[in-house]
């Protein structure tokens, strides 16, 4: 068992007929993942490669009965998009745009708390619970299934670690990657305490970065809360402050959200924390033997 | 994006907030003459920093002439390293007391949080740290916006006479805020003056830069902001570039493997120059603008390509890279690391051209290794 994301998950996908909607509608496809139903507006009736595509995503649940959404569309429609599909009943909502003005995502958080429904990202890579489903732009090929839970605020540097993982032989359980944006749907927290819950993950990797607390906040709930073993990883020791590295949320702000301050949060609650990729891999393989 | 002071002050009276009658000078003629017209005054440096009271950056004058000479110097100096090509002169008022209020997004819960403190003029980070008593805080849900009570408890802390000026401004101050996408607007100090009035002194507001596009108004105060001509270079190419202290080049895909890559250049005992991600799918065009950018900066002395193809293919971001140096002139060594899908080929193709200049790497902190080696 995974988390979130398992092999029948129905699967709708917001803004299917666009270049980036398509082709990673496909790969996931392609992949084993349960994809249903499609949504752009006006273009009721058409099928991408043989999924149907609806006006609106409560027509395409209605029809299909999907249950997660995945939203490939523009950063002005985004926040409109995500709220569609809570609006719609969808449990499991992915959000793969960047560049969503935090203002919208501000509303948009505000809206969703203490509702049902799980929003991953925005400007994320999504998840992918390797042998079973892939849902969205993480590069398949490179996962192995097996036992390590992975969440990231990273793309990329995800990609890098799994695969470091999974040329020593480790699998993992699910990857997600919870987006570089200030505000985003789910945290470290939420996804820590699904992996402890999850019979299948025997030990977690947490990628962090400069910016924000949940770093912080993690290392709390670990503490507290956690028995699996965590292994951490922070990027942005040498970031400068006051400097957007990239991702929106990536920025140090007055003297909080230091590369620094988050390593050391986790080691003192005992988490190792690799000073590069490759250490990172090391370390899980020595929390599992 | 951080507005300078003068700008935020712009977008202050645009939403009828009354401030101190000041004016914008770009020369020290033009400083003098606007001192003669608005009497003694502080000069102010515009710059997107903090500290400028203490650094020099706020000099009072009594006459046009000395306002004209503290700007030239200012102007010739620069401010902390920075490039100065504007100042504010403000007119001296009586000031009875200094306060602080400010309204910005707090990441952690989700929501916005307005702050208010008798004690302003100095560093609220400091305060904060020392007598967090002192600030006092509502957290704002922008579902629901500022409301009166929330006002109410916030200027409650404020001299009675102060608080019917400080609510009206903190509104005014919110609706900037949420109207104009903002992340921060900061006024500290606000002054009460002896005559009464509630005034902003300062102004310190940061924009979203993902709202832009809502803003072509704000978008087109970046023109104001002088950039190092590297950064300049990397922004017309729309590339996300920052320039740092070092000399190792850096190019890499995916934010937080840039950074990460930083940090391990670090490790290796070098220092990188710079920070740029060329995002997913970078095609020839992306990773030759990205060279020349690299190159153009006289502090790189080799450059180091970290690429992770995950749907970016390696054998393409190979070509890429060969491509590119067909079109810029490689001047030091490029250290090449690819991994990923395909990253075999990429390497056997970058291996067949024996370009001269291009020095392969098997992982990240080999490249690192040789990269800050080729810098030495």
């Amino acid at each position: 068992m995974a988390v979130l994301l398992e092999a029948d998950t129905p699967v709708v996908v917001q803004g299917i007929t666009g270049k980036e909607g398509r082709f990673h509608t496909l790969r996931n496809r392609d992949y084993g993942t349960n994809v249903v139903a499609g949504v752009t507006p006006g273009k009721a009736g058409e099928d991408v490669e043989g999924i149907p595509v609806f006006d609106s995503v409560a027509e395409a649940v209605e029809a299909t009965g999907a249950d997660a959404s995945i939203t490939f569309v523009p950063a002005r429609f985004a926040a409109d998009a995500i709220l569609e599909a809570a609006d719609a009943g969808v449990s499991l909502i992915v959000c793969i745009t960047e560049g969503i003005p935090v203002l919208d995502m501000a509303r948009v958080a505000n809206y969703l708390r203490g509702k049902e429904h799980v929003l991953i990202g925005p400007n994320c890579p999504g998840l992918i619970s390797p042998g079973k489903a892939n849902l969205g732009i993480i590069p398949g090929e490179i996962t192995k299934e097996g036992g390590v839970g992975l969440v990231s605020r990273s793309g990329t540097l995800t990609y890098q670690i799994m695969n470091e993982l999974t040329q020593r032989g480790i699998g993992q359980s699910t990857c997600i990657g919870i987006g570089g944006d200030p505000i985003i749907g789910t945290g470290f927290v939420d996804v820590l305490a699904r992996f402890e819950a999850d019979p299948q993950t025997e030990a977690v990797v947490l990628i962090g970065e400069i910016g924000g607390s949940d770093e912080e906040r993690a290392a709390e709930y670990i503490a507290e809360h956690m028995t699996k073993p965590v292994v951490a990883y922070v990027a942005g020791f040498t970031a400068p402050p006051g400097k957007r590295m990239g991702h929106a949320g990536a920025i140090i702000t007055g003297s909080t959200g230091t590369a620094q301050a988050k390593a050391e949060a986790f080691e003192a609650v005992g988490v190792r924390v690799g000073r590069n990729p490759t250490e990172v891999a090391e370390l899980v393989e020595a929390a599992l033997s | 994006m951080d507005l300078l002071e003068h700008q935020g002050k712009e977008l202050f009276e645009r939403h009828g907030i009354k401030l101190i009658p000041r004016a914008v000078a770009a020369s020290a003629a033009e400083a003098r003459g606007a001192a003669g017209r608005l009497g003694p005054v502080a000069v102010k440096v515009q710059v997107q920093a903090g500290g400028r009271g203490k650094g020099g950056g706020i000099v009072l004058a009594k006459t046009p002439e000395e306002a004209g000479r503290a700007a030239r110097k200012m102007f010739e100096d620069g401010f902390n390293g920075m490039t100065v090509t504007r100042v504010l002169l403000e007119r001296l008022v009586d000031i009875e007391r200094e306060l602080y209020m400010a309204v910005t997004l707090d990441r952690a819960e989700q929501r916005y949080v307005a702050m208010t403190s008798s004690e302003g003029g100095i560093d609220i980070e400091e305060v904060a740290a020392t007598r967090p008593e002192a600030i006092r805080r509502a957290a704002i849900d922008p579902l629901l916006g500022l409301k009166p009570f929330h006002v109410r408890r916030l200027v409650g802390g404020f001299p009675e006479d102060a608080r019917d000026g400080a609510g009206a401004l903190l509104e005014r101050i919110y609706e900037v805020l949420i109207t104009n996408d903002a992340t921060l607007v900061e006024v500290n100090p606000l002054a009460v003056l002896k005559d009464g009035r509630v005034v902003p002194l300062d102004a310190k507001v940061t924009i979203d830069d993902n709202a832009l596009y809502r803003h072509p108004d704000l978008a087109e105060y970046a023109s104001a902001f002088p950039l190092e001509p590297t950064e300049a270079r990397a922004r017309e190419l729309g590339l996300q570039y920052v320039k740092l202290d070092g000399q190792v080049g850096i190019i890499g895909n995916g934010a937080g493997l840039v950074m990460s890559t930083l940090d391990v250049v670090q490790q290796a005992g070098g220092a990188a120059a710079n920070f740029l991600d060329v995002g997913g799918g970078a095609g020839a065009d992306v990773m030759a603008a990205s060279l020349e950018v690299i190159l153009s900066d006289p502090a790189v002395r080799s450059v180091l390509v970290n690429i992770f193809g995950g749907i970016t293919r390696g054998d393409l971001v190979a070509r890429g890279i060969l491509e590119a140096l067909e079109r810029v002139e490689a001047t030091v060594p490029i250290v090449v690391r690819l991994d990923g899908t395909n990253a075999e080929e990429g390497r056997r193709i970058l291996a067949d051209a024996g370009h001269t200049r291009i020095v392969p790497a098997a992982t990240m902190l080999e490249a690192a290794r040789l990269a800050v080696e080729a810098a030495a």
